[in-house]
């Protein structure tokens, strides 16, 4: 499956979920940053990995969709469900890279410099994110689908 | 003033994140920005200047959990919302317990194991 990246999908995005974003993604990570005080670094670092924007954006996934299929005159809850879902099970993938780039923080920090760590765990994070959707399409496109009457 | 930096950097970062989910096809691929390090990367970073490595490294390995958590939570969402029975948003927030439930019993378990 090849990836295609175009700047104009960009154009369908109103101002207001653009400020929906920004506004979910300041206050989680404020609320973040005072949990880690309050608490203690060991409570407030479960919320780096906090479900910051996701009910966010899986409802605007959804939305888009509906209203595609209004425009051509259908129904698109249903495509708009399955298209949130197919979002949500590339975010369950990259996890496994969320999980790579805490590791290698918590691991390679005390040692070595901050910006160089936090690179190279961002780059992990790329890397295994990838590799795993890679598979998984690689093993989906190789599936043999069962005979009929079989 | 620490909050308002907090607060403006995380913005941008998320920001910059949804916008690349934007920009990608397909829908499973541009899905992987939906678990992208943006609260990490703007919490970190601050972090670092006013905490130290010592304190951010905690913060990062309990972080493991927080994204174990959201694996599971991811997933089960994919798979309600494949099955179409509620909407996207219902969905997301009604199993917001599972991701709070896992990443607290797995931080639990790690405390009484290292006690």
């Amino acid at each position: 499956m090849i990836v295609e990246a175009r700047l104009a999908h960009l154009k369908g995005i109103k101002p207001h979920e653009w400020a929906l974003r920004f506004i979910f993604g300041g206050l989680c990570t404020v609320a973040a940053g005072l949990i880690a005080e309050r608490f203690g670094p060991a409570i407030g670092g479960l919320f780096l990995a906090f479900p910051a924007i996701f009910p966010a954006s899986a409802s605007l996934i959804e939305q888009h969709e509906i209203q595609h299929k209004l425009r051509i005159g259908m129904d698109g809850q249903v495509r708009g469900r399955m298209a949130a879902g197919i979002d949500a099970a590339g975010t369950a993938l990259a996890c496994c890279g969320l999980a790579a780039f805490a590791a290698i923080v918590w691991k390679a920090l005390p040692g070595h410099g901050g910006p160089g760590v936090v690179a190279a765990a961002t780059a992990a994070w790329l890397v295994v994110s990838v590799a795993l959707w890679r598979l998984k399409k690689s093993r989906l496109l190789h599936r043999k689908l069962p005979r009929q009457g079989s | 003033m620490q909050e308002l930096i907090r607060f403006l950097i995380g913005g941008a970062v998320v920001s910059a994140f949804a916008a690349l989910s934007e920009v990608f096809r397909p829908k499973s691929f541009a899905g992987l920005f939906g678990a992208a390090p943006s609260i990490a990367l703007a919490t970190l970073s601050l972090t670092l200047v006013t905490s130290g490595k010592a304190f951010a490294a905690i913060e990062a390995r309990s972080m493991i959990f927080g994204a174990v958590a959201f694996f599971l939570y991811a997933s089960l969402c994919s798979r309600m919302l494949m099955r179409h029975k509620f909407s996207a948003l219902a969905t997301t927030v009604m199993l917001l317990p599972v991701w709070f439930a896992v990443s607290c019993g797995l931080l639990y378990l790690f405390s009484r194991s290292h006690a």
